[in-house]
């Protein structure tokens, strides 16, 4: 039984033992074939969200996003329990099986519009475009920084919402009161004139046979009780215990090992293989080619490489084995690129601004430039930058009777099982996936590649196959955050006022907004060129922003500098049209005590950048002394609209912060002969605990649509660590890692 | 055959002793809660106690670790009802994110306090320099050790302060 309502299909039914399952669907609209894969009949729908209500009042979340360590599960499960007055200790969630059911169609809504946040009446023309997009897609993402403002704000709310209506109606018709008359409160329904009290789950049959609410109410911010209170992550138990299940630690009976290599250089292959030393290996069992994959996928179809694998009775023979293969690649047209000649290629095509694409074109920047008391001009680059999430690339999988199961980590476990299905040639049904903690993911593990290895070694062998990538492998076949080069032009008056923003970068990327600039310059022309290279890229945490957020906030600072002005309150005057903005930037000044000077050596930095819906701004502490740099502190202030989670969110905004850290200092993947020379933690490091700054989130409830969290953090490290550089030594730092300009970190 | 203590059990073992202590523990004794991470020592992830020292298990052969005793994170609790009070204070603040770094973090972190009842922030470093956090979770490790320890923590703000102080 089921309700359309304006933007969603709430149904409800009664499961076994007298329990209560709803759904929530957000309006399919008219179905695409790819869309059709996963819904099989004209009555079924695309469920979004899941709420169990079993016997013992015992309330489950069943949560479509995977968990990387970003604790979206709690948040979610508080957003569902608060709109239905449940109580916390009788709350459980799971994550959401790889089935077309739990596509994630919201997150579709969001990725199409580029995070931007839309009225109601907009919905039927989204839906109508989404569903044109959808076609190549499928949508059970964890990416974003989407899962709480999408999933969250549209499905759990919802979902706890309508129960709660249902309940009380089921209530109301049994005592025979009038609904008004009903509350509910920590999982019990209460009529107080009579004094009746009964646990939700006395109803949960009644309610089942119910049609649902077509548009139940939400709470207002004032009545939150879960929603913004600190509650302990349900998963961390498992995590100091060693008992979390990550896919490393799947164990099978008659398991075998296996481990992976594919040519270094990108588009090469392979020429010849001699396995005679490797088969002498004590535990070797097969030497196995994989052949190519062709997939499809949200990035775009991408074609993976063909590559060779090892597979023992344990991962050290099989590691073994693999460094005893004698391995001729062929030879390819990119073996003699290098970083230098794809940056030589980056300031031709910037040079030439061939086929120059605008971003925003706004005023007269010719007219400004050419009247302009002074010009400033520079050019920043960012290299490559691998992932390396702490648990290298791996999959298990077993194939039995034309049927593939698969255990894997990652962040679009729908597109895994049809990309595995594919590259088996077999229907999607008969793939089952099962997704584990991700160690990590960072954007990396929304590629199958690794997965889908692992299930061709199964059908190969016939055995149950743990594939392990060496981190070596995991670092030389990622996909990449691109390196990218950013040329800037600023006119400045004779008083120092910009008015003029002139920016041209190579290639680009998503989200469309992140290079633009939230200041009030009256001329800006923001836009790109095409300079693709060979070198496979892919979502890295915070994607363009990453990049974009380090340019444009480091060059506000050279214009502030020029102008003889402070970088704060340059800032300030530019913002006074963005209240929201101007804010965050404003607390973040104030908790870092900028208008305290600092002694010598030391220096301060601050940066701003808007993503994913977010606002953030951070402030960083350094001391430079004698070429030995310490990032001492670094205070953000973070506009999420509301923080259901709040330690949650500090975590995401420290983590994020670390991340982009380790990028800013030492984060370099550098291409010789085509491939890359890095392999592991020794010349790819990453931040650790000696270097590691003290950090102070302040989080702001601005009551402003909901944002995201995972991502926000990163894109202002870099600036605001490189102005820091800049206050303190007077050195400005424009080609990141910070390590290559001659400091020790 | 080598023989090794691992969590109070004697274990007899028919494996290459070339192999890494780390793969013997995950695939033989099928433990899993100490992770691969780097393969070269790098990152921390496999670290466990070979007689109450933190090693790392990846580049350590069992040859070398014959007829020790051994302890992982399945065998850090002193009980299965009573967690370690490491462990306890990793939960307090909340420490993990994806958790894979978790195990040789606690594991590098409880052979610390074992031999340093009170660290300071510069035995924290010295300690715990070797694991890698991905997802970058330093301050809550460093504030979880020292609330373990019974050591004052240190606040943000008055460092901030007292760094003023110093060099103005």
């Amino acid at each position: 039984m089921g309700k359309w309502t304006r933007r969603a299909f709430i149904s409800a039914g009664v499961i076994a033992g007298g329990g209560l399952i709803v759904g929530v669907a957000i309006r399919p609209g008219k179905r695409t074939a790819e869309l059709s894969k996963h819904v099989a009949g004209d009555g079924e729908t695309l469920l979004h969200t899941w709420l169990k209500l079993d016997t013992n009042n015992v309330v489950t979340a069943i949560i479509p996003h995977a968990e990387m360590g970003q604790g979206a599960g709690t948040a979610l499960a508080q957003m569902l329990a608060d709109e239905l007055d449940a109580d916390w200790d009788l709350v459980k969630f799971e994550e959401a099986p790889a089935l077309g059911g739990f596509a994630n169609y919201p997150m579709g809504e969001a990725i199409l519009l580029a995070g931007a946040e839309f009225p109601n009446f907009v919905l039927p023309t989204v839906e109508g475009a989404l569903i044109r997009t959808a076609q190549a897609l499928d949508l059970q993402i964890t990416g974003g920084s989407l899962s709480v403002r999408t999933t969250g704000a549209y499905g759990m709310r919802v979902a706890g919402a309508a129960v709660k209506e249902m309940l009380k109606a089921a209530a109301a018709a049994a005592w025979k009161v009038p609904i008004d008359q009903i509350s509910a409160k920590d999982s019990q329904l209460f009529h107080e004139a009579s004094g009746r009290i009964q646990p939700f789950s006395f109803f949960a049959e009644a309610a089942g046979q119910m049609t649902p609410p077509v548009s139940p109410t939400l709470k207002a911010v004032d009545e939150f009780k879960i929603m913004g209170r600190h509650v302990e992550r349900h998963d961390l138990p498992s995590k100091v215990d060693g008992t979390a299940l990550f896919a490393l630690d799947v164990r099978l009976p008659d398991m075998l090992y296996a481990t992976v290599n594919r040519a270094p250089t990108f588009g090469g292959g392979i020429a010849n293989i001699d396995e005679a030393r490797t088969r002498t290996i004590e535990g070797v069992i097969d030497v196995v080619k994989l052949p190519s994959v062709e997939v499809s996928s949200m990035f775009g179809g991408f074609t993976y490489a063909e590559s060779v694998a090892v597979v023992a009775k344990g991962y050290w023979s099989a590691k073994q084995g693999m460094d005893a293969l004698s391995i001729e690649w062929r030879n390819t047209a990119n073996d003699g690129i290098s970083s230098d000649t794809i940056f030589a290629q980056f300031d031709q095509d910037i040079s030439s601004a061939f086929e120059r694409e605008a971003d925003v074109v706004r005023g007269d920047v010719a007219t400004a430039m050419v009247n302009a008391d002074k010009v400033i001009e520079a050019d920043y680059r960012v290299p490559f930058l691998a992932h390396t999430c702490m648990e290298p690339l791996n999959a298990t999988a077993m194939v039995t009777n034309g049927h593939c199961e698969v255990w894997v980590g990652c962040q679009s476990p729908l597109s895994f099982r049809r990309s595995v299905a594919d590259a088996l040639g077999f229907d999607i049904e008969n793939v089952t996936l099962h997704n584990c903690f991700m160690g990590g993911g960072f954007g990396r593990k929304s590629r199958p590649d690794y997965a889908i290895q692992a299930a061709q070694l199964a059908a190969s062998l016939g055995r149950p196959v743990q594939l392990i990538w060496t981190r070596e492998e995991d670092v030389r076949q990622d996909f990449y955050r691109p390196a990218v080069q950013s040329r800037f032009r600023a006119a400045l008056s004779s008083n120092g006022d910009i008015t003029a923003w002139e920016n041209t970068y190579v290639d680009k990327h998503e989200p469309y907004e992140a290079p633009l600039i939230p200041y009030s310059i009256g001329a800006q022309d923001i836009g790109h060129v095409r300079s693709p290279t060979h070198i496979p890229f892919g979502a890295w945490r915070s994607v363009s922003h990453s990049q974009q957020g380090f340019f444009t906030e480091s060059f506000i600072d050279e214009v502030a500098v020029a102008a003889g002005q402070d970088p704060y309150q340059y800032r300030v005057e530019r913002l006074q049209h963005l209240p929201r903005e101007l804010a965050v930037l404003k607390k973040a000044a104030k908790e870092a005590q900028w208008h305290i000077p600092l002694a010598a050596g030391r220096g301060r930095g601050i940066s701003l950048q808007s993503s994913f819906g977010s606002v953030v701004a951070e402030v960083v502490e350094v001391t430079v002394n004698n070429g030995n740099l310490s990032v001492d502190r670094v205070v953000a202030v973070i506009d999420a609209g509301f923080a259901i989670s709040p330690d949650g969110m500090r975590a995401q905004i420290e983590s994020g912060i670390i991340y982009g850290l380790s990028a800013a200092v030492h984060g370099e993947i550098t291409i010789k002969n085509g491939a890359v020379a890095e392999s592991n933690f020794h010349d790819y490091p990453s931040v650790r605990m000696s270097e590691a700054p003290l950090i102070e989130t302040h989080i702001i409830n601005s009551g402003e649509p909901m944002g995201g969290a995972g991502e926000p953090g990163t894109p202002p490290i870099a600036s605001a660590l490189t102005n820091a550089i800049y206050n303190a030594t007077g050195e400005r730092i424009r080609q990141l890692p910070i390590k290559n300009a001659g400091f020790n970190v | 055959m080598t023989a090794i203590t691992v969590n109070g059990i004697e274990r007899k073992l028919q494996v290459d002793p070339a192999t890494p202590l780390l793969w013997v523990l995950r695939e033989q004794l099928e433990l899993t809660g100490t992770k691969f991470g780097c393969g070269m020592a790098q990152c921390g992830a496999c670290t466990v106690h070979v007689n109450g020292a933190a090693i790392r298990s990846c580049v350590t052969p069992l040859a070398a670790v014959a007829g020790q005793q051994i302890t992982t994170i399945e065998g850090l609790a002193p009980s299965a009802d009573k967690p370690h009070p490491l462990q306890k204070a990793w939960i307090d603040e909340q420490v993990p994110q994806c958790g894979y770094c978790q195990s040789g973090q606690l594991m590098s972190a409880a052979a610390l306090l074992a031999t340093n009842a009170s660290p300071s922030d510069g035995d924290i470093n010295d300690a715990m320099s070797g694991n890698i956090c991905r997802c970058g979770m330093y301050g809550r490790i460093r504030k979880a050790i020292k609330s373990a320890a019974g050591v004052q923590q240190f606040d943000p703000a008055l460092a901030a302060l007292a760094k003023e102080i110093n060099h103005g």
